[in-house]
């Protein structure tokens, strides 16, 4: 097999590809703290009554929590503060279709220039 | 000579060959590895306890702890026979493919460089919670944090991991004080486990909280696999990495599982679950102003190690990146006096800066678990690829792990619980991270890759692979 010889890549074009990585990471990470999406659904469920007795607290736990600075009325809100787990099955499915996807292209377009690899490394010899 | 001395690689200054220093060992290893990792005993781990209550936190405890068995066993196998730096970069890319290596590359990089992230938001929270200063913000000790770690790191390996080994035995020693000084084989005394963990309380979301709390089980030992990265940098690799990174787990298993124990001894679930600081608050809670302290130095000195080894893995696999014209070359440049990869070391410091500024801690741990992950299951595939293509007896192993292929099987597994648990919480991020994973595939692919010298990827002195 004939060996591959890259071309050799301009300044600038060395310059517009870091770029391209740079912004691709920030879009990457960035977008979705900006549109709000990052985070689980919690939210707070109230009590008319702020005891630790309604809050689920006994003896030891209040005095802990008591040590700790709060009172029932101010660990009322990180106490009933909870998760409501909902599977969201449309966007499951699209989760699951989109991991599947990216490693399939992965493994097959690994495998294609492994081969390329293969081929001049040992084709050489 | 070994395989990995025989194939270390250079890079070329002014028609003068560099290569990165041998000069580490196997202590060195162990404090890069359980350096990056011990933060998450520190803060990180509780968060599981917040998705489903403290047996869930402790159930995933143990339960994460077998997937990262696994990834120690597995690493140390393929890592002790492609001993190059970049880790599960060279792995991926002399047994899966370029585009493979080019993906694991950048799982290391954001896994690394969001890690290092919430370690310095970490110690510039910690700071400003002591001072109690009204108007203190924790901007300053953030940038301060990340430019002095980039600096030390610039200067030079070995001493950037003398440092860490210091300040990581420091850290460690100081959970094992705290479990001794509460009378762990006494309840009621100090520890109220039977009082705080109840039957009603255990497991408040069912056992859908305990797949939830997976998420954040991940970072009791998120970053050990990162001993790999000193491979080029140890001097006897076959023996330093597997050696370093087991003993490594082993120290982390039991610091996890004394972490947990006293901290669900001291404090309610609810508490638990949100606090950034849950060996500070076990210190303060038990009543001792020695422990306080000495707990508060230690949040510190676990943020400043695991920050100092996240920079030191990012910038290997970055460089790495470039000396393979995967990116532009001018990353590959070692420093001719420090014998560092000093470019790729200042190329990310800014990206930490800024998202250091626009994150907040539990999104910064997140992102650095995804990439976590999409990285484990990438190694579960790869040792299946490994083995079939070097059946045992073809090459020379520094070691081979056991039980193949359980190992393997167990850690998709797990992998594939935790993307469900990222689901609960962060479905879209891992949605827009994949995404972002797949556009930039196809530009390597369709673009990129053309820059890259075809035989030169594959290094070791190996047969053909068999299938090929």
């Amino acid at each position: 097999m004939a060996r591959y010889t890259p071309p050799e890549q301009s300044k600038a074009g060395q310059i517009l590809d870091i770029a391209v990585v740079v912004v691709a990471i920030f879009v990457a990470l960035w977008l979705p703290l900006k549109l709000g999406f990052a985070g689980a659904a919690k939210s707070i469920d109230p009590l008319d009554a702020k005891t630790w007795d309604a809050l689920g607290q006994n003896a030891t736990m209040a005095s802990i929590w008591e040590k700790l600075g709060y009172t029932p009325e101010t660990a009322h809100d990180i106490i009933q503060n909870r998760f409501h787990y909902i599977i969201d099955w449309p966007t499951l499915i699209i989760m699951a279709i989109v991991l599947i996807a990216y490693f399939v292209f992965l493994f097959r377009a690994s495998d294609k220039e492994y081969r390329e690899v293969i081929n001049e490394k040992f084709d050489d010899k | 000579m070994t395989a990995a001395v025989e194939t270390a690689q250079t890079t070329t200054i002014h028609g003068d060959r560099v290569s990165l220093l041998r000069v580490l060992g196997p202590a060195h290893v162990w404090a890069l590895g359980v350096g990056i990792v011990l933060v998450g005993e520190f803060t990180g781990w509780n968060f599981s306890a917040d998705k489903g209550g403290a047996l869930a936190a402790l159930i995933v405890c143990w339960v994460v702890g077998l997937l990262y068995t696994s990834v120690a066993m597995i690493d140390s196998e393929v890592t002790s026979t492609v001993a190059a730096a970049g880790g599960q970069y060279a792995q991926a890319k002399h047994i899966v493919g370029p585009l493979m290596a080019f993906n694991v590359a950048l799982f290391l990089v954001f896994a690394y460089t969001m890690l290092e992230v919430s370690d310095a938001i970490l110690l510039g929270d910690t700071i400003v919670a002591k001072a109690g200063i009204e108007g203190l913000t924790h901007n300053s000790f953030i940038a301060a944090t990340i430019v002095v770690l980039a600096w030390l790191n610039y200067r030079g390996v070995l001493m950037t991991l003398n440092v860490n080994f210091v300040i990581t035995a420091i850290a460690y020693v100081s959970i094992v004080i705290l479990f001794f000084s509460v009378s762990p084989w006494t309840q009621g005394a100090v520890l109220k486990l039977n009082e705080l963990v109840t039957p009603a309380n255990a497991l408040p979301y069912g056992w859908i909280g305990v797949i939830a709390a997976f998420q954040f089980g991940i970072w009791y030992y998120l970053g050990i696999e990162g001993t790999t990265q000193a491979a080029e940098e140890v001097r006897s690799p076959a023996r330093s990495l597997p050696y370093g990174t087991m003993a490594g787990m082993i120290t982390l298993l039991i610091a996890a599982a004394m972490t947990w124990y006293v901290c669900a001894s001291l404090m309610p679930w609810e508490y638990l679950g949100i606090t950034y600081y849950p060996l500070w608050d076990a210190g303060k809670l038990t009543g001792s102003p020695l422990l306080e302290n000495l707990l508060f130095i230690a949040t510190l000195l676990a943020a400043l190690a695991s920050a100092n080894g996240c920079i030191n893995d990012a910038a290997r696999a970055w460089f790495s990146l470039g000396r393979d014209r995967y990116l532009p070359s001018w990353f590959s440049a070692v420093h001719p006096k420090y014998r560092t990869p000093y470019r790729s070391i200042l190329f990310l410091l800014p990206i930490a800066l800024a998202f250091a500024f626009i994150a907040d801690l539990n999104q910064a741990i997140t992102f650095s678990i995804l990439s976590g992950v999409l990285q484990y299951t990438f190694m579960s595939i790869n040792i299946m690829m490994f083995r079939k293509k070097w059946p045992l007896g073809s090459i020379r192993r520094g070691y081979t792990h056991p039980f193949h292929p359980l190992p393997a099987i167990v850690l998709f597994c797990l992998c594939m619980v935790t993307f469900f648990a990222i689901f609960l919480g962060f479905g879209s991020q891992l949605i827009a991270m994949t995404v972002f994973y797949f556009l930039i595939s196809l530009w390597f692919h369709f673009y990129r890759y053309k820059f890259v010298r075809r035989g030169d990827q594959f290094s070791m002195p190996w047969p053909k692979p068999q299938g090929y």
